[in-house]
C-alpha cells in the first residue's frame, strides 16, 4: 500500500516554519483556527454541541463551517484547532473505519476508532499538527465518548470541552448537569454551554450544530443562530 | 523598539534604539497580491479576479489573470504567491488528465475540490502559499463554490472573496448576496445578469481601496452551455 508523504521545509523545525515566514514583507500565511465543542454522556446517549466559526488569523474565514464529522451512523468526530488538519486525518479515520468493516464484517469500536486516530497523531507529534477532536459513538459496550488531540492523548469520559472556548463551556455544563435529565434538558444544556462559550470567547461563533447519539445511531437535533440563543436567554438573564 | 522621536528640531537623528540581533534566512514565499471571488447561483457560477501582478512597490504585470479553467463546468481561482500558484494548477491539471484517462470522464467539481484539499494537505509543512477559490456546476447543474485555506480546509459556499481585498469584499457580498445586517427585506433569488453587475462593481469598490487590485478584471461566467469570459478595464493606478 502507498504510504502518504508529506513536503518538509528545509531546517529540523517544521513547526516554526510557518511562523518565521509570517514576519517576512506581506507574506502572511494564516490557516482556519478556533473553536468550542462540548460532548456529554447522560442516561438517553451522548449529546455533541460545536460552533461554527472559522477563523485565519484575525480574519473570520466562515461563520459556517462544518466541525461535525459523519463517520457512519454510529460514528461522530468533532474538529477543534486547525481546520486542516482535523478534515485531514477525520476524513483518513472515516477511511480506516470503512475499511475495518469490510474487512472484519462487523463496525469497528468506538475505543479502536479513537485509538487509530490517536496513532496517527502520535506519528507526527512535534510537528506542529493541532487538533482536539472528540470520538463520540455508540456500541456494544453502549455510548462511547473518548477525546483525542494532537500529542496523543486520549482520554475516556463523561464530559469533554475543547477549543479555545472550552472553559466557559464547562462552567455552563457543570453547573446545569445531571445525570438523569431528560432529553429536551439536555438539548437545551448543549446549547447552552456553546451559545454562552461563543458570547464570550471571540474566536468561537456562528450557529450551534447538535448531534444527539442514540442507541439506533446519532440524530441530528438542531443548528441554532447563536445571537438568538444569547437574545432569548438574555430574556430572563436581568 | 524605535522611538517615534527619531528626529530633533535640526533634523538630525534624536535617539536610537537596538532591536537586538535579527536572523533574516531567504524566504522561499513573496506575495504577489490579486483579488478572487467567485458566486454561486441557481444554474451558474461566476468566478472573477483583477488581473495585476505586483511585488512589494512593483507592477510585474498588468495583465496576469488568477482564474484558470479546469473542466468545462469548473473554474479555479488561485491567488497568493505566483510561483505556488502555477505550480499547483500545473499538478491539477496533470491529475485531472490522469483521472480522465483512468476513469474515462472528467472530474466533477465536488471531486475537483476534495482533491485539491489532499493536494494542499500534503505539503502541509511546507505550505503552498495560495488562496483557492473554486467555482462551478455541481452534479444537478447548481452552482457551487468551494473555498479552501492555503492547507486544505475546505467547505461549500454560496460566495466567497480571496485574496488581498477579501477582507474589503466578503462583508459587501455578505450584505447584497446573503442579505445580512438587513431587517424586512425581501430575500430575491440572484439572476445571473444582477449577480455579474454586482461582481463587477465589487472589484471597482476593492480597485479603489486596495494598492494590490486594479488594472483589469477577468470574469468568467459557467453554465450549462459553456464558459464565457469577460474583460472589463479598472484602476491602473
Amino acid at each position: 500500500t502507498k504510504i502518504q508523504e508529506f513536503a518538509v521545509p528545509v531546517g529540523n523545525e517544521p513547526s516554526g516554519f510557518l511562523r518565521s515566514c509570517n514576519r517576512e514583507e506581506g507574506v502572511r500565511i494564516d490557516l482556519n483556527h478556533g473553536t468550542t465543542t462540548l460532548a456529554f454522556k447522560f442516561r438517553h446517549g451522548v449529546i455533541v454541541a460545536v460552533d461554527s466559526r472559522a477563523s485565519a488569523g484575525n480574519y473570520l474565514a466562515s461563520n459556517d463551517a462544518n466541525k461535525v464529522i459523519e463517520i457512519n451512523p454510529y460514528l461522530l468526530g468533532t474538529m477543534s484547532g486547525s481546520a486542516a488538519d482535523c478534515q485531514y486525518w477525520e476524513r483518513l479515520l472515516a477511511k480506516e473505519c470503512r475499511l475495518y468493516k469490510l474487512r472484519n464484517n462487523h463496525r469497528i469500536s468506538v475505543a479502536a476508532a479513537s485509538k487509530l486516530l490517536c496513532n496517527m497523531m502520535l506519528g507526527y507529534r512535534g510537528m506542529g499538527l493541532s487538533m482536539g477532536s472528540m470520538i463520540c459513538g455508540w456500541d456494544k459496550e453502549g455510548p462511547g465518548l473518548y477525546y483525542v488531540d494532537h500529542n496523543g492523548t486520549r482520554l475516556s469520559g463523561r464530559m469533554f470541552s475543547t477549543g479555545c472556548g472550552n472553559s466557559y463551556a464547562y462552567g455552563v455544563v457543570d453547573s446545569g448537569y445531571k445525570e438523569d435529565m431528560t432529553v429536551e434538558e439536555a438539548y437545551e444544556l448543549g446549547c447552552r454551554g456553546i451559545a454562552h462559550a461563543t458570547h464570550r470567547d471571540a474566536y468561537s461563533g456562528g450557529s450551534v450544530n447538535m448531534y444527539h447519539m442514540r442507541e439506533d445511531g446519532w440524530i441530528k437535533v438542531c443548528k441554532e443562530d447563536v445571537s438568538e440563543l444569547i437574545h432569548r436567554y438574555r430574556e430572563g438573564m436581568f | 523598539m524605535l522611538s517615534a522621536q527619531n528626529f530633533g528640531e535640526s533634523g538630525k537623528m534624536k535617539e536610537y534604539h537596538y532591536a537586538g540581533p535579527t536572523e533574516h534566512r531567504f524566504s522561499p514565499y513573496a506575495f504577489n497580491g490579486g483579488t478572487v471571488l467567485a458566486v454561486a447561483g441557481e444554474d451558474f457560477a461566476i468566478v472573477a479576479s483583477d488581473t495585476r501582478l505586483s511585488e512589494g512597490y512593483s507592477i510585474h504585470s498588468r495583465d496576469s489573470p488568477k482564474c484558470y479553467k479546469l473542466t468545462d463546468t469548473t473554474v479555479l481561482g488561485c491567488s497568493g504567491f505566483h510561483g505556488d500558484c502555477l505550480t499547483l494548477t500545473k499538478i491539477i491539471d496533470a491529475r485531472l488528465k490522469m483521472y480522465k484517462h483512468s476513469n474515462n470522464k472528467t472530474m466533477t467539481s465536488g471531486a475537483i475540490a476534495a482533491m485539491l484539499s489532499t493536494i494542499l494537505y500534503s505539503r502541509r509543512f511546507f505550505p503552498y502559499y495560495v488562496y483557492n477559490i473554486i467555482g462551478g456546476l455541481d452534479e444537478q447543474g447548481k452552482g457551487a463554490v468551494y473555498s479552501f485555506d492555503p492547507v486544505g480546509s475546505y467547505q461549500r459556499d454560496t460566495y466567497k472573496a480571496g485574496g488581498s481585498a477579501s477582507a474589503m469584499l466578503q462583508p459587501l457580498l455578505d450584505n447584497q448576496i446573503g442579505f445580512k445586517n438587513m431587517e424586512g427585506v425581501e430575500h430575491v433569488p440572484l439572476t445571473k445578469d444582477k449577480a455579474v453587475q454586482l461582481v463587477k462593481d465589487v472589484f471597482v469598490s476593492a480597485a479603489e481601496r486596495d494598492v494590490y487590485t486594479g488594472d483589469a478584471l477577468r470574469i468568467c461566467i459557467v453554465t450549462k452551455e459553456g464558459i464565457e469570459e469577460q474583460n472589463i478595464p479598472l484602476r491602473k493606478d
